[in-house]
């Protein structure tokens, strides 16, 4: 057992889930990190809710098996789980030679705890399995109370039943603003429309093109027909081409704009039609978390066309990183569902076990897993953020909440010469240097520069000098300056807590 | 000097000073930086505007004579247009004032003796009672043994800063040309005529490497190397805070300790606040290469060193940490003047962690400098012509008198 290879999977959603499965099938000694105190990442974190809901099979139908799962992993006598653990940084070893960075763990506490413990555990390998977060695009008027992410809206009525209005109002883009639908309904708000950015042009030339590759996923379709016909059976009106492009209203949201979008999203002068409305909610997709890849040094691919911006971790068939010992699964290699995570996840898992490349089963999740893939780049063809987005905001809009920077304030500071660096421009402007670390402005603010002022002149990387970019946040938890000050201890592997 | 041509490298707040004087003063300047401008150690530190920290000598005088010349510069940055007065609000200058707190009774006996020398040489150090600190800092550790108040002492943002002395520079004719790294220099008749970038040549009569803690690779490419290399320093950032710290505050315990050419890591606390309400602190040392990792360790014993100067802060959450290179001189000086090797090339950097501060008085001593001009001050101390900088770093001894050299 001391010469079994050990593995680090950060995260227990189903991609790190499924890694930690793949990786003790495969003889390796596991230590499973997640800052939740249960397994089930974003995913299946709401789900004990659920199973009081009405129809909670039409919403988590694979709750069974991640149920056994979670037990097997959990109980193996090679597995170390480690609930309420934050990673706030990697430290990878010195340039030469490259390998797995040493993990910072904050353990024993929610990521707002305090008196955290400071541990560092050194594994053979990891596994990156971090997952994505839900992207807003800012218009006039989102900043105002009552004005919700999709996925909060989702978890707020999923997960504690508060319904965050009676008339609400859906819109953005993506098949994930059905299921947030649908959970608003269950919670018992009225849903007057879900607004579908993609128009049907768009739509039917993403996921139309080569049908054949959808055949691996009639699960899916299957979910998204029912989703559909919840809606329809709540008389809820699914529109296409059309979107929020304001919200209004005296201290909360009172009412929202609506317009229908040209493929590019630039708004269809006259289409403007006012709803009134107690909640909007509003989800553009997802951004991957990639400040741990960043920080352990692994390389980014290209976006994706008409994905988000920025873009994902680059893997390999076996989900290698660039940086050896490394490896990463699920939403941080690209947006493609539970499924294709929890194939991801396996294969990374294996791999990262050092388990046998020519294994049987393997072949079968890597056919599942590059499903996945085909998936994912059919969903962002089908649901691309047209460019002309930004045509929605005013001067006066803000671009960043946590520091109020508005768009003018951004235009005029990308758009000085002196100042136009993407280091300067964040310390004139402020935008994401508030605690949310531009986690939900970074990618927006990246995007918008780029296209007043082309590629910033410090995105390049200089000796010393990483390039500047939106995901690069090397404490990437907050930590409290008492539990930093105070010294870290090893992991120890004798204090598994199996259940 | 209509008709001159000089070439800035580097557009940091070095380059920008030197830049601005010098197309004030009628040169027909280029900036050149291999990435973007202020975006390298300027954006990576504290801004710090510091008396306290120097004793008499040398870099005493060019700090208080670039004490006197910020807000003078800022202000005619202000008047020069409705642009130029953005651009000096974004510095955003505070005059807040510095206080040095000994935690120790060989702190405070260092300390008190620190500071009388200090006063000698012109310097305001104010003695504080213990109730004059409390009611100055309410929430610094009630175990100091000495503390004195330096009203002199003074803060910009520092990328603000960079900028908006290099938006004066471009609004009195210079041009900034970023994405332009130099490879090598094109020498004629013993002169530096002219340099090679990855986007051609450029040509001009005098060339000021203003490159920081590159200065040292940027002068070899050149074919005159200076002995200016990178000396590491982390800053923690927490979350917005309601008022806790009114000062520059720092722990005065390493006061005379003479170690401070160190390779291995070295902290000491820096504790202020920023007009956003963040706390930053600070510091620490550490010469190893361009080495870009941020050392949880280091982390660890910066944040520790500010806990014993304000213990209440404990509970607070640190929401990022940046590091940056400082140029580091082994005799602790800054490096200004001609290079006697290579006709044509001057240098203006050296100044570890103090070029924030430092910046606006090189700048005016540069102009000086090159054309000739009588000197504001001594300038012989900063001569390239000396064995730190020329010779074998490791045979020359630090000169300073000061503490080690604060900031990031």
């Amino acid at each position: 057992m001391s010469a079994a290879r050990h593995v680090a999977v950060i995260g227990a959603g189903p991609a790190g889930l499924s890694a930690a499965h793949a990786a003790l099938a495969a003889g390796a000694r596991v230590t499973l990190v997640d800052s939740a105190e249960q397994p089930g990442g974003q995913y299946h974190r709401m789900l004990p809710a659920a199973y009081a809901a009405e129809h909670p099979e039409r919403l988590h139908h694979d709750w069974p098996a991640f149920e056994r799962r979670r037990r097997r992993v959990l109980a193996h006598p090679r597995c170390t789980w480690m609930p309420d653990s934050a990673v706030w940084m990697l430290e990878p070893p010195a340039p030469e030679p490259a390998g797995p960075p040493r993990v910072h763990l904050l353990c024993g506490g929610p990521a707002d705890g305090s008196g955290r413990a400071r541990r560092t555990l050194d594994a053979d390998a990891v596994v990156l399995a971090v997952g994505a977060h839900d992207r807003v695009l800012p218009f006039p008027g989102w900043d105002l109370p009552g004005v919700f992410t999709a996925g909060a809206a989702q978890a707020l009525a999923k997960g504690e039943r508060v319904v965050v209005g009676d008339r609400v109002v859906v819109a953005g883009t993506g098949p994930f603003l059905l299921p947030v639908a649908a959970s608003l309904l269950e919670a018992g708000s009225r849903v007057l429309e879900v607004l579908e950015a993609a128009g049907p042009a768009t739509l039917a030339r993403g996921w139309g093109r080569r049908p054949w590759e959808l055949v691996p996923h009639t699960g899916k379709a299957g979910e998204l027909a029912g989703y559909v016909a919840l809606l329809a059976r709540h008389r809820v009106r699914y529109r296409l081409g059309r979107t929020v492009v304001e919200a209004r209203g005296e201290g909360r949201v009172e009412e929202v704009v609506t317009a229908r979008l040209r493929p590019d999203w630039s708004v269809v002068p006259g289409s403007a039609r006012t709803v009134p409305v107690d909640a909007v909610c509003v989800g553009h997709g997802f951004s991957p978390q990639l400040e741990l890849p960043l920080a352990a040094g692994c390389v980014l691919r290209g976006e994706v066309a008409g994905g988000p911006p920025g873009a994902f971790v680059r893997v390999d068939d076996d989900q290698r990183t660039s940086v050896p010992g490394v490896f990463a699964a699920g939403e941080i290699t690209g947006i493609a569902g539970a499924p294709a995570a929890r194939a991801e996840g396996a294969v990374a898992g294996w791999a990262a076990a050092g388990g046998d490349p020519a294994a049987r089963p393997l072949r079968a999740l890597r056919r599942s897993r590059d499903a996945g893939r085909a998936f994912a780049e059919r969903l962002a063809r089908a649901h691309p953020v047209g460019a002309a987005w930004s045509g929605w905001l005013r001067a006066e809009t803000v671009v960043c909440r946590c520091e109020g920077t508005d768009y003018g304030a951004l235009c005029a500071a990308v758009t000085d010469r002196a100042g136009s660096a993407a280091r300067v421009t964040k310390l004139t402007t402020r935008a994401g240097l508030g605690p949310c670390q531009g986690r939900v402005c970074g990618p927006t603010v990246a995007e918008l520069t780029a296209r007043l002022a082309g590629a910033p002149p410090d995105g390049e990387p200089h000796e010393g000098l990483p390039p500047a970019g939106p995901h690069r946040r090397p404490v990437a938890q907050p930590i409290r300056l008492g539990e930093l000050a105070a010294p870290s201890a090893p992991t120890d592997e004798r204090e598994s807590s199996h259940e | 000097m209509n008709g001159t041509r000089a070439v800035v490298l580097g557009a940091g707040i070095l380059g920008a000073a030197c830049a601005r004087e010098l197309a004030l003063a009628g040169l027909e300047v280029t900036v050149l930086d291999r990435g973007g401008a202020a975006a390298a150690t300027t954006a990576h530190g504290e801004g710090n505007i510091l008396l306290s920290d120097k004793g008499p000598g040398a870099e005493l005088e060019l700090a208080r004579l670039s004490r006197r010349l910020w807000p003078e510069v800022l202000a005619r940055v202000a008047d020069r247009s409705a642009a130029g007065a953005r651009a000096a609000r974004a510095a955003e200058w505070d005059a807040k004032g510095g206080i040095v707190v000994a935690t120790t009774r060989p702190g405070a006996e260092a300390l008190t003796a620190f500071a009388a020398a200090q006063r000698g040489a012109g310097v305001r150090a104010d003695a504080l009672t213990g109730r004059e600190l409390l009611s100055a800092e309410p929430f610094v550790t009630p175990d100091h043994t000495a503390a004195f108040h330096y009203p002199e002492d003074a803060q910009v943002q520092p990328a603000g800063a960079a900028a908006a002395l290099l938006a004066d520079a471009l609004a009195a004719g210079a041009t900034l040309r970023t994405g332009w790294e130099v490879l090598s220099g094109i020498v004629r008749r013993g002169r530096l005529a002219g340099v090679r970038t990855v986007r051609g040549e450029v040509m001009a009569d005098v060339f000021v490497n203003a490159a920081g803690p590159w200065a040292g690779t940027l002068s070899a490419r050149l074919g005159a190397p200076i002995g200016v290399s990178p000396r590491r320093g982390d800053v923690l950032v927490t979350t917005p805070l309601p008022p806790t710290v009114f000062h520059k505050v720092y722990d005065a315990d390493y006061v005379g300790a003479v170690g401070s050419s160190e390779e291995e890591l070295q902290t000491s606390a820096v504790v202020e606040s920023t007009r956003a309400g963040s706390v930053l602190i600070g510091s620490s040392r550490r010469r190893a290469g361009f080495d870009d990792r941020l050392r949880p360790e280091a982390l660890s014993a910066v944040a520790a060193k500010a806990l014993r100067l304000f213990p209440s802060l404990a509970g607070v959450p640190v929401m990022r940490a940046y590091g940056g290179f400082r140029p580091y001189v082994p005799d602790h000086l800054p490096v200004i003047g001609a290079d006697p090797r290579l006709p044509g090339l001057w240098h203006a950097g050296g100044h570890e962690g103090a070029g924030i501060g430092l910046s606006v008085g090189t700048g005016r001593l540069l102009r000086e400098l090159v054309l000739g001009e009588p000197t504001a001050l001594d300038a012989t101390p900063f001569r390239v012509d000396r064995p730190a900088v020329l010779g074998d770093p490791e045979e020359s001894r630090p000169a300073t008198t000061g503490r080690q050299k604060e900031g990031a």
